[in-house]
């Protein structure tokens, strides 16, 4: 038996459901990730698909622990997605998804720059059709600032891998240090698409104006990529810890505030991957060992998060938290649902986030950063805070809004059911994601120390939570909108720009003005010297004109020897 | 689909209570534990009696708190982006 390369898959089932319709495309889109899935297993390692393009070899297909580890998230990922998504009869959401996650794979299995660089582009415009099937005027615009920054992100990545194939002559997709421009452009173009701070806006801007089902492709794949890539090329880069300690700790304030779930999940999101790439930066076999594991165990409950919001919108028409609660009376098992995915992204023992996030914890404390442990351990209580509590307690409990709606339909139960069987599995089993981390495991999450320590943190941390409550110091849900790093280019750059446009407009009837007086001026000096009596009217002599002429040449015979 | 009229579990405010109570009495539990649970201490800071406990709490509380004065410099109406 052979295999073939994964996005192929994908990219074939796309064409196949574009061009069908009905049950017949619904059974495609769920065969693909399941014979994704057979063709996976038979992925040996270290195969390799290569062509030849020009002077560069093309490597396709790379296998090794760490890509396989991804493709085997990703397959699980577009399965749950599409199965959640299975009622949606959009031909633009069907196909794209498909595009969307064939792309993403075809990143992760590309063993050289130049390939990477294309599904980085398949996976920018195929995830913003996500954005757009929502088809209001705000998704359209949300769109549209997705693109500018997923397309600036691949002009920049592009840049880099021309840079650095010019001067190492290497177009490898591997391990590479911070030193030199090609490297630098490389680190930035991931950055965007992994959220850095100052450039995450695209992400709390885009993912809350998809479709219901659109946000759980978009959760899984785009960022997830960028984090990989971190992985490659960039572990141990010492940056990076602070990066990722940024990210853990600046979401979590605005999460509380958010009244969007969908935003706030977003945000939840920037404040996950921040723990995957300071587990990066570290650098060290455990460190690396917990950010991926974590993306794994991330894509599946942020999913189920995402999956459960979705089912609220779909059934209510809104997530704001403002116009929630009391759900759990109306959906009490996207309730259940939402429960696990909010234990397991606030690491519960017997929860997936528990068996993870606790890796990169204590890898940043075994490498010497205790300022960085505190900040991780802060952001870990805010996880609770916002994703743990906030976000089941508003949608589903709370005040009752009066919601008297159906429960979410059977595919998407279904899709939340085994999401939140994964998050149980990986969380009291670890052993399976273990053995397919890229380094050997040699760590237990399971020490009476480790549990009673955690368990204390998140009891207190709920504590604190209650307490605020019931003393109404914690903030109440209300409508309105936060102004964040996006605020620079979405009302202050405008604004620039109007202004520059009226002062220029300004300005340019006041040259206008001066050219007018200045060309009156110049016509005079014509007619002065063109007019009947001007100089220039008289007539010359031929005999001048090749003097002048060779004047002429020899000025510039001149100018050419000097 | 919730039937009108139905009484809920949380209807009932003594259920609320209830869980609020078993969310005390596990906290309590879970500080009492640590006198018989062996530790295991990578770092002087979390070896300090019952430091995720306090940290957890004062974290929390700290955050929510500073978020409400956050909230006050960056809240805008819904309205704020559309020109």
């Amino acid at each position: 038996m052979t295999s073939i390369a994964p996005f192929l898959i994908f990219f074939l089932g796309a064409a196949l459901a574009l061009v069908t319709g009905g049950i017949l495309r619904s059974a495609i889109m769920l065969a693909v990730p399941l014979l994704g899935g057979l063709n996976l297993l038979l992925l040996a390692d270290g195969n390799a698909a290569q062509i030849h393009l020009f002077d560069y070899t093309l490597t396709l297909v790379r296998v090794d622990k760490l890509s396989f580890l991804f493709g085997i998230l990703f397959h699980l990922a577009a399965f749950l997605a599409i199965l959640f998504s299975l009622h949606v009869k959009d031909r633009m959401q069907n196909v794209s998804g498909l595009v969307y996650a064939g792309s993403a794979l075809g990143a992760v299995f590309a063993g050289d720059l130049l390939s990477l660089f294309v599904f980085w582009e398949i996976l920018a415009v195929s995830s913003a059709f996500l954005v757009l099937a929502a088809r209001s005027a705000t998704s359209y615009g949300a769109t549209m600032r997705y693109l500018l920054f997923q397309i600036l992100s691949g002009v920049v990545l592009l840049a880099g891998v021309l840079v650095y194939a010019h001067q190492t002559g290497s177009i490898a997709f591997g391990k590479m240090a911070l030193d030199g421009l090609g490297p630098w452009l490389i680190f930035l173009a991931i950055g965007i698409k992994c959220g850095f701070p100052l450039l995450h806006n695209w992400l709390t801007d885009a993912y809350p104006q998809s479709t219901p089902t659109g946000a759980v492709f978009l959760s899984a794949f785009t960022t997830k990529v960028a984090v990989y890539a971190l992985a490659r090329s960039f572990a141990g880069t010492e940056i990076l810890i602070y990066i990722g300690a940024a990210m853990t700790m600046f979401p979590i304030f605005f999460a509380v505030i958010e009244n969007d779930l969908r935003r706030v999940l977003s945000y939840s999101m920037i404040n996950q991957i921040g723990f995957m790439v300071c587990g990066i930066g570290l650098g060290s076999a455990l460190a690396v060992n917990g950010a991926v594991s974590h993306a794994f165990n991330d894509v599946i409950f942020k999913g189920l998060l995402f999956m459960s919001m979705g089912a609220v919108m779909l059934r209510t028409g809104t997530t704001k938290a403002s116009e929630l609660g009391g759900l759990y009376k109306s959906m009490p098992w996207t309730t259940g649902f939402c429960i696990v995915g909010a234990a397991s992204i606030s690491a519960f023992p017997l929860f997936s986030g528990f068996v993870s996030k606790s890796m990169v914890m204590v890898a940043a404390l075994e490498d010497g950063h205790p300022i960085i442990w505190l900040a991780l351990l802060f952001a870990s209580a805010g996880v609770l805070e916002h994703a743990g509590i906030k976000i089941p307690f508003f949608a589903f409990f709370a005040h009752d809004a009066g919601h008297r709606v159906p429960e979410a339909p059977k595919n998407m139960l279904i899709a939340m059911g085994i999401a939140a069987v994964v998050c149980i599995f990986n969380g009291t089993y670890p052993w399976v994601l273990y053995s397919l981390l890229p380094f050997p495991v040699d760590y237990a999450p399971y020490t009476s120390d480790h549990v009673l320590t955690q368990v204390q943190l998140l009891l207190f941390a709920s504590l604190g939570v209650a307490v605020l409550m019931q003393t109404r110091l914690y903030p109440p849900e209300v409508p309105g909108v936060n102004i964040d790093a996006e605020w620079s280019y979405r009302k202050a750059l405008p604004a620039v720009a109007r202004w520059v446009a009226r002062a220029s407009g300004r300005v340019r009837w006041a040259a206008l003005a001066r050219a007018e007086k200045g060309i009156e001026r110049f016509l005079g000096q014509i007619h002065k010297h063109h007019g009947p009596q001007g100089i220039l009217a008289r007539t010359w002599p031929t005999g001048s004109m090749a003097f002048w002429a060779t004047v002429l040449l020899a000025i510039y015979l001149v100018a050419y020897y000097v | 689909m919730a039937k009108p009229g139905k009484r809920h579990l949380f209807d009932d405010p003594k259920n609320i209570r209830r869980v609020i109570h078993a969310l005390y009495a596990l906290c309590a539990v879970s500080v009492l534990a640590e006198l018989v649970v062996h530790r295991h201490v990578v770092h002087p800071w979390e070896g300090l009696f019952s430091f995720y406990s306090l940290y957890g709490f004062i974290g929390i509380v700290v955050l929510v708190l500073v978020s409400k004065e956050l909230r006050k410099i960056v809240r805008r109406e819904e309205d704020y982006y559309d020109d």
